[in-house]
């Protein structure tokens, strides 16, 4: 019979308002086994956890059983203070009266019926815990950065320098991501490539960072410290150690009509091409359904006149098979596509575009060389109309936009009026708005010197319609603080469109086992405390992947990742989770069907002795690998003999807290 | 059991631990409300479900139960959630070749990031579970003390 300790948290006000502890504590003391039950302000803090090392020892305690928040919060903090009395960790049991009772009901009586019901159904589960001792699994040396925009190359920048080799896995040609494609940033209008590309170049240069580009994640298998990835190395068509990068192949290719992903598909570039100058790595290539040769099997033009011999249009995709200890996601984001409003008219239009688009058009390497001219007739516009959260907060409809806020378009916005008025003193700039959020350093004045000093007009209320007009765009919309309809003769409309996460996130998020949220943001493990730690071990979140965020939170949170995964490489070994699979080789035959389900392949047979009152003798039975099992319990529901079994939720284990809550 | 002199279910929720405790935990943050006779057993997978544990709550009294996992794709282990769906259907078909009302077992994928979803599931299912009563084909009376 087991000795339990039961503690009944108040968390303040948090659970005492709405449970009556001294009840719960009271309660607790007449089920079996109990011998000590007592309640108090804080368990977590250190006099109470002081306590409940004090009761172990004096109580001899060999279970304990709190009652307070959810484990996922302090299971760990109880578990400490139990292992610093003398107890295993694995005896201690949560039951969680807090974000699962005291939270969620008002009335007391029922708070209290209910907390006493889940203490009971954690000192019936305690009653049959068994001490379990964790074991250990080596750690590869070796980070994987999936992404390569300035949220991958920061962490693997800050990875490297503390000695440990990353790789990077880049899905486009180059690496250098949506920053590159940036003309100014806000709020101190620093240069965008003239800040991102020293990054791109110290991080190609880096002895310990191996840049993979035109690659994608294939698969990936293991655990935290010893993931395997399987990568693919999409076919470039180019020998990347030949090519020397001299753009030669670029200009000789006579087919035209691809759209240039990098200007937002406002030009054309050849078939072979490199996305832009500073492109790392520096090395062409051929997209091969717009490719003469790959189509009619003529041309080769590029092959005949590469110096280098560096054009290979028999190159496969390739895999690679390298191993990791963690794993970043710096996956990015996209522009969502401004096409679902087509209230602003933007396929209808060349003139209404979006605010990546118009970045490039201001930007001196672009499709206009950085002159601001309409797309339509490269005439220089008079009047441009800016229209704020575009497929942002937009509640809705949640097909055609997006219920969160975009957080950067308020300052990206302020920035291009403002860069406007400054070049062009002479084009009137009117920018429509639901709220002007501006909660960053410098923000706000930033913000302020566009309408005070640029004389930005900035209009209180949405945009209803724009319509196409002989050679203008009609604006009609609202001015909500003079309560008025506005019309506006535009030349160009500029839309604020909002981020979405890149469309590889979701089956990146499937292939990684890492929680995603509803808009495929991936979800950090907690809100607060573990901002960049995904729920899944050994995975950790960088940059837009996690929620829309601008260029110093990237870089901030890209830090922050990289060290986590440096406090994770600089271990030699990992403690397993001890809440593991097991079976029971009295009742094993050995008919293989949890091996069928394992996930991981942690099952094994092998054949041995057994002794047991129902066989003796040699048979094959299941052999779980601890340090592969994950604890899923998969194996132990198909098990048809009631072999398999999960330490910590054991079948006796939730069957006990089924009854008790049902008592 | 009951608070008011008046009959309310007994409701029996396994969560997984990684989408749907996480789930239960954010409405919890987020105040929302659902009755107190839904009690959530935490499982680390909902492929840890053995069918029998719904049986063995349905014969001790329970008037409900509700599996609660992972969206399908985004199981913590891959693939846990696809097996819970499997073996929850045959339990489905059982259940109605013995007569007892499809409504009172149900399963429900809910993320952690869920919360608004998880408290408007179980308002649902406790209303779904009310309005069939009590659950007196399954109960044996001889585990009630």
């Amino acid at each position: 019979m087991q000795r339990i300790g039961v503690f009944v948290c108040w968390c303040g006000s948090n659970i005492a308002a709405t449970v009556d502890v001294k009840a719960v504590a009271e309660a607790a003391k007449h089920e079996p086994g109990v011998v000590f039950s007592t309640d108090y302000q804080y368990m977590c803090s250190e006099n109470g956890q002081a306590m409940i090392r004090e009761a172990i020892k004096e109580h001899r305690l060999t279970g304990v059983v709190i009652c307070s928040c959810s484990p996922r919060m302090h299971e760990a903090t109880f578990r400490k203070t139990a292992v610093s009395a003398g107890l295993n960790p694995y005896m201690v049991e949560i039951a969680n009266i807090r974000e699962q009772c005291s939270w969620i009901h008002k009335d007391m009586a029922e708070g209290t019926e209910k907390a006493i019901i889940l203490a009971r159904a954690a000192i019936a589960k305690v009653h049959l815990n068994a001490p379990l001792v964790a074991g250990t699994s080596p750690v590869t040396k070796r980070a994987l950065v999936i992404g390569g925009g300035i949220a991958g190359i920061q962490t693997a920048l800050d990875i490297a320098d503390a000695g440990f080799e990353v790789d990077i896995v880049e899905k486009a040609p180059t690496i250098g991501g949506r920053m590159a494609q940036l003309d100014k940033t806000f709020p101190t209008l620093d240069c965008s490539a003239c800040i991102l590309t020293p990054k791109m170049v110290d991080a190609a240069q880096h002895e310990k960072i191996n840049i993979i580009s035109y690659a994608e994640l294939d698969s990936l298998s293991g655990f935290v410290g010893n993931f395997t990835a399987k990568i693919r190395k999409k076919a470039r068509f180019i020998d990347e150690t030949k090519c020397t990068g001299c753009g030669i192949c670029t200009e000789k290719c006579p087919s035209r009509k691809g759209l240039n992903d990098f200007n937002m598909g406002l030009n054309t570039r050849g078939a072979v091409y490199i996305p832009f100058a500073q492109a790392i790595p520096n090395v062409a290539v051929i997209d091969s359904a717009q490719c003469i040769h790959f189509r009619t099997g003529k041309c080769g033009l590029c092959e005949k006149n590469c110096s280098a011999g560096a054009i290979k249009f028999d190159q496969k995709d390739e895999i690679l098979e390298r191993e990791y200890g963690a794993i970043v996601v710096a996956t990015g984001f996209k522009p969502i596509d401004a096409s679902a409003f087509n209230e602003y008219a933007y396929s209808d239009s060349p003139d209404v575009v979006t605010s990546l688009e118009f970045e490039r058009i201001m930007n001196a390497a672009g499709p206009t060389k950085g002159k601001l001219v309409r797309p339509s007739d490269g005439k220089h516009p008079h009047e441009i109309v800016f229209i704020q959260c575009v497929g942002s907060r937009c509640t809705e409809d949640a097909t055609k936009g997006k219920p969160y806020c975009s957080k950067i378009c308020c300052m990206y916005t302020a920035k291009h009026a403002m860069l406007v008025r400054e070049k062009y003193p002479d084009v009137k700039v009117h920018v429509f708005y639901i709220d002007a959020r501006t909660p960053g350093k410098n923000f706000d004045e930033f913000y302020r010197r566009a309408v005070e000093q640029y004389d930005v007009d900035y209009i209180k209320g949405m945009v209803g319609k724009v319509s196409v007009e002989q050679d203008h765009l009609h604006v009609q919309g609202s001015d909500l603080i003079n309560n008025e309809q506005i019309h506006i003769n535009a030349d160009m409309v500029v839309l604020a469109t909002a981020i979405e996460p890149d469309p590889t996130a979701r089956a990146l998020g499937t292939m990684l086992t890492a929680s995603m949220d509803t808009n495929d943001f991936f979800t950090e493990a907690h809100p607060k405390l573990r901002p960049v730690e995904s729920p899944t071990a050994g995975v950790f979140l960088s940059g837009v992947a996690q929620g829309p965020k601008d260029i110093p939170e990237t870089v901030a949170q890209a830090g922050a990742a990289a060290a986590k995964v440096i406090g994770l490489l600089c271990k030699n070994e990992l403690t397993c989770n001890p809440c593991v699979a097991h079976a029971n080789e009295a009742l094993c035959n050995g008919c293989s069907q949890c091996e069928r389900v394992c996930p991981y392949g942690a099952i094994t047979y092998e054949d041995k002795e057994v002794r047991s009152p129902e066989f003796r003798g040699i048979k094959r039975i299941a052999v779980v690998n601890g340090a592969i099992c994950q604890g899923c319990g998969a194996c132990t529901v198909t098990c048809p003999s009631g072999a398999m079994d999960l330490k910590g939720f054991s079948n006796s284990q939730i069957m006990a807290e089924v009854d008790a809550i049902c008592r | 059991m009951s608070v008011n002199q008046e009959w309310t279910p007994n409701i029996v929720a396994f969560c997984c631990n990684w989408c749907s405790y996480a789930g239960a935990d954010l409405a919890g943050s987020g105040r929302m409300n659902y009755p107190a006779n839904v009690k959530i057993i935490r499982i680390p997978c909902s492929c840890r479900l053995n069918p029998l544990f719904v049986l063995r709550a349905f014969q001790r009294g329970a008037d409900g139960v509700i599996l609660c996992g992972c969206h399908p794709g985004d199981c913590h282990y891959s693939t846990g959630n696809y097996y819970a769906r499997r073996r929850m259907t045959m339990l489905f078909s059982m259940l109605d070749y013995l007569g007892i009302e499809r409504g009172r077992t149900r399963v429900e994928w809910v993320s952690a990031a869920e919360g608004a979803k998880f408290a408007a599931t179980m308002n649902d299912f406790v209303k779904t579970i009310t309005d069939l009563g009590e659950n007196k084909k399954l109960e044996d009376l001889r585990c009630k003390k």
